[in-house]
């Protein structure tokens, strides 16, 4: 029973973590129906560029002194460099083809991907880059549970930033803006919302979750590498799926999903740990074929982006 | 007196290779009512759509208060004033009653302001109220107009662009729209370019009206005039 | 030419300056903070300065241009395209024909080890992008699981030819059987969906096909891969004693030339006929519109089935080829990128156009190959020279005559 709670604390930080990142896809799938593949990227980067913060922090001496204020500094520099990041291949890749067919957007966000990863690999080297996980130690035990404090950190950024985006997609003016462009582009247009800043909008936000999702993933596995956005990349879109696209509400869902899922059958089935990767990919072919609108995408229809 | 609030000079404009407006001229004065009838197909619609650079003009221009709007974007057109409630309506479905109606005045910054004219929309259409946290996508298609033009007041218009108000409504409802249409007129000034192909309708609420065929404006004259011309009667008035 | 105002010119120049400061803070984290924590600036400075130079001279270019100072470069050059497109034309058609063949038939005569490498390499691309041609140039479905089918093509004659013996030529029927078998498994529940879900559907596919090599151990080995495979056998006739045929294993280079070169010349043969035929009319009137060509009484989803377990068994083909040319398989193989590199030669060379794609495979290909020093930014090249190339020449360096326009006019 310990250890299948145990399980069920892991499976929720992962899929928190893929929550995080199936929001950049179902946002951006939302508003200009395009499968950001270099999404994934921003994630990775934003692992790299927490890591590298960090290292410098380190060298100041500042994360002896005060490890906290340095992790949240970190994380929201870079969340906003991150922003940054998607901002400028949006700007580049994908706004110069808001009019050609989606085929040339997805290949164009295919080469974006392709091009960032290996940016990042020419820059920091093919080797895992190690996380100094050390700046937060101890468990807490409660009831036979131990659970590390990274854990629960990594737990509640998510539930924060997960709280925070509902608050401004659904609360703001700007939120009720973003919705508005992805359901009619022309009549947004005509009420005087300029959807190409919108749209630039949508793309930061998500990358900001993605490089939130990035330095987690950092602490709680001890390493970032240049190719690992793809992976969590797919997995993640997986999730947005399954909580039927466009859907923010759902792509929440379909991430908590998706880590129990994995974690569960890496546990629980015979073999299930060399074919955990296999199981995300099942279940959004079984998805797309069985409800294709995913498990939230009619009913709660008010939800939509 | 001063010039048109809006006037277009031999504006054409294409959809790819096809030519839908060609070399439309027509002018509005401040608070007048003018009205645009024609044929399906005949470029009412465009012409509205090239008006807020949706379709943009391939030669000719737009001026708005005697400036070319022809280089803004879309969305620069609301702020200036110059406002669109298009065909089939264009409600945000999946935005509440409320939440459409603050699109409207997505632009403007003066909170106050902008909770006031909400309740004057509310008044204006009391069932908007009634629905105010129900999805837009759920109306009925006469409550949907209303919420179209109520959206559409909470940018303050100058000038108003109307395509169509009438489209699959029941004559009850038509009749209360365009009274309500007459109301914001009269209330606030507010110049109206109406389309429609309920000319009868649309003849007795303007003041003037320009006849559009086939992309070109062959009549142009007072609404009252144009009501009594037995070839518009013929054409447009089924008779 | 149009002429440009002032503010047109003043923004650009602003835009440009401010993409360049953009540019810089992205790069500064990467490259200006050391693993210890150190900061620098000179690398940054370095990186920064090559691309800010390099993209003022495109600007300038292009302002240039705009502005119509380049006319008198541009007409000439224009003149001289037109001169050598209408000589080429001059030419017929079979003279073109036979000069190529014979420059491809006489390739190993005089090129040494390492050219005809290359050579198989990029005619064995030739065959993987026609193949994916069908599926993404002829009937519009963005596969980027393909490398799966490559996959199964290779591991099915690995299979074979190491536990039954069984030869190469008998091998490459069944495995482009199994290859197409393969699509249809993955097309069956995938294709009736919209084309970006697609993508992404065939891409768990192919993750999982690989990752099903690299965990089942009995079968495939895992990722220590398959040894042992056998090359392609020939019977040669001997005069030795008496009248009798020979088996040779045609382990020499040249002669896997030889037999890639008879299986691409056959893969283009084979899709050309089916782009020119009823099907392939078909595919392209999906790939245009659907809905239009399903109320002209297409078939959609059978001919959608048919074009992925097609380009699936082409891609069955070179499996075959490139395991009795490596006589060694591994997941390793089939990885991610390799579907990705099939795909930028069918999308660098032209969507639909054959001579287009064996122009691609022969840029992706041999280009690398020419500039080995620059082997690292090879990917990052790749995956730039995607993005420009949909930015600036969507349909390709060849593009397709029979490509429609609809796709750059929709919406």
């Amino acid at each position: 029973m310990e250890i299948f709670l145990q399980q069920c604390i892991n499976g929720l930080t992962l899929g928190g973590l893929y929550a995080l990142i199936a929001l950049g896809y179902t946002m951006v799938y939302g508003i200009i129906q395009l499968i950001n593949f270099a999404h994934g990227e921003f994630f990775a980067a934003g692992g790299y560029v927490g890591v590298i913060l960090l290292a410098w922090m380190a060298a100041q001496g500042m994360t002896q002194s005060h490890p906290w204020l340095c992790m949240g500094l970190a994380l929201l520099l870079t969340m906003i460099y991150c922003a940054m990041l998607a901002m400028a291949v949006e700007r580049v890749a994908y706004k110069p083809l808001r009019h050609s067919s989606r085929l040339s957007v997805l290949l164009s966000a295919l080469g974006m991907s392709i091009f960032l990863q290996n940016g990042l690999m020419l820059t920091q080297g093919v080797y895992d880059k190690a996380y100094p996980t050390e700046m937060v130690s101890g468990l807490v035990t409660f009831g036979g549970l131990q659970i590390s404090i990274m854990q629960i950190l990594i737990l509640s950024t998510t539930a924060v930033l997960l709280v925070g985006l509902n608050a401004l997609v659904f609360r703001t003016n700007v939120g009720k803006a973003m919705r508005a462009t992805a359901q009619d582009k022309v009549m947004s247009a005509l009420v005087g919302i300029n959807s190409g800043r919108i749209i630039a909008l949508t793309f930061a936000i998500g990358a900001g979750l993605a490089a939130a999702a990035g330095i987690m993933v950092g602490f709680n596995y001890g390493s970032v590498r240049y190719d690992m956005g793809f992976v969590p990349g797919i997995k993640a879109f997986a999730a947005a799926v399954l909580g039927g696209i466009g859907n923010i509400t759902g792509a929440m869902v379909g991430g908590l999903i998706i880590g129990m899922v994995e974690v569960m059958a890496a546990a629980y089935i015979q073999g299930g740990t060399e074919y955990k990767d296999v199981f995300a990919f099942i279940i959004l072919i079984a998805v797309l074929y069985f409800m294709p609108t995913g498990i939230m995408g009619e009913n709660v229809d008010d939800t939509r982006v | 007196m001063s010039g048109p609030i809006l006037e277009l000079v031999n504006v054409t404009a294409h959809y790819g290779r096809i030519q839908a407006l060609k070399g439309i001229s027509l002018r509005a004065m401040p608070g007048e009512i003018v009205t645009i009838i024609g044929a399906n197909g005949a470029g009412k619609s465009s012409t509205l759509m090239t008006i807020c650079n949706v379709l943009r003009a391939s030669s000719g221009d737009v001026r708005f208060e005697g400036r070319s709007v022809l280089p803004l974007s879309p969305d620069r057109l609301p702020p200036m004033g110059l406002c669109q409630v298009p065909e089939g309506r264009r409600i945000f479905p999946r935005l509440t009653v409320s939440e459409n109606l603050d699109m409207g005045a997505f632009f403007r910054k003066d909170h106050e302001a902008i909770r006031r004219d909400k309740d004057m929309v509310y008044d204006l259409f009391p069932v908007l109220k009634e629905r105010r946290r129900q999805p837009g996508g759920t109306l009925s298609g006469g409550e949907q107009q209303m919420l179209a033009i109520g959206r559409a007041l909470m940018s303050r218009p100058k000038a108003l662009l109307l395509d169509e108000p009438s489209l699959g409504l029941a004559p009850l409802i038509v009749k209360q729209i365009f009274a309500i249409i007459k109301r914001i007129n009269e209330e606030n000034r507010t110049t109206i370019l109406l389309v429609e192909q309920n000319a009868n309708l649309a003849l007795q609420l303007a003041t003037r009206g320009y006849v559009l065929e086939t992309g070109k404006v062959v009549l142009e004259d007072d609404a009252r005039a144009l009501l009594g011309n037995p070839e518009i009667r013929k054409a447009y008035l089924g008779e | 030419m149009t002429p440009v105002s002032r503010t047109d010119s003043a923004r650009s120049w602003l835009m440009f300056g401010l993409g360049l400061c953009w540019l810089f803070v992205l790069l500064w984290p990467l490259l200006g903070i050391g693993a210890d924590g150190v900061l620098s600036f000179a690398e940054t400075f370095a990186v920064w300065g090559r691309i800010a130079a390099a993209a003022l001279v495109c600007m300038v270019v292009w302002r240039l241009r705009r502005s119509g100072s380049l006319g008198f470069l541009d007409a000439p050059a224009g003149s001289l395209r037109d001169g050598m497109a209408r000589v080429a034309a001059g030419v017929p058609r079979p003279v073109w024909l036979i000069a190529l063949a014979a420059l491809a038939l006489s390739f190993p005569l005089y090129t040494e080890r390492y050219a005809q490498d290359v050579a198989v390499l990029v005619l064995v691309y030739v065959c993987l992008g026609l193949g994916l041609n069908v599926v993404v140039g002829l009937c519009g479905l963005l596969d980027l699981g393909y490398i799966a089918f490559y996959g199964v093509g290779a591991y099915t004659y690995a299979l074979l030819s190491i536990h039954y013996d069984l030869s190469f030529w008998l091998s490459l029927p069944i495995a482009a059987c199994l290859a197409a078998v393969a699509g249809c498994i993955i097309g069956y529940p995938t294709l009736r969906m919209r084309g970006d879900y697609l993508a992404i559907v065939t891409l768990g596919f192919g993750e999982i096909v690989r990752i099903l090599l690299n965990n089942w151990m009995s079968l495939t080995n895992g990722p220590n891969g398959l040894l042992g495979i056998k090359s392609p056998g020939i019977y040669l006739p001997s005069l030795a004693d008496g009248f009798s045929f020979e088996h040779l294993y045609m382990r020499k280079l040249e002669y896997l030339y030889y037999v890639i070169l008879v299986l691409a010349v056959f893969t283009v043969i084979a899709v050309r006929r089916l782009n020119f035929s009823r099907i392939g009319r078909a595919w392209e009137a999906i790939r245009e519109d659907e809905t239009a060509a399903e109320v002209m009484g297409v078939n959609t989803f059978l001919l959608k089935l048919l074009a992925y377990a097609s380009g699936a068994a082409f891609g069955g083909l070179a499996g075959v080829f490139f395991a009795a040319r490596m006589r060694f398989v591994s997941p390793e193989s089939f990885s991610f990128m390799e579907s990705v590199m099939v795909l930028a030669m069918v999308v660098l060379g032209g969507m639909g156009s054959i001579p287009g794609i064996i122009l691609g495979a022969l840029a992706l290909i041999a280009l690398p190959e020419a500039f080995r020093g620059f082997e690292l930014y090879r990917m990052l090249a790749f995956g730039g020279a995607m993005t420009v190339m949909m930015l600036i020449r969507p349909a390709g360096l060849i593009p397709a005559k029979r490509m429609g326009k609809r796709g750059e006019e929709a919406e």
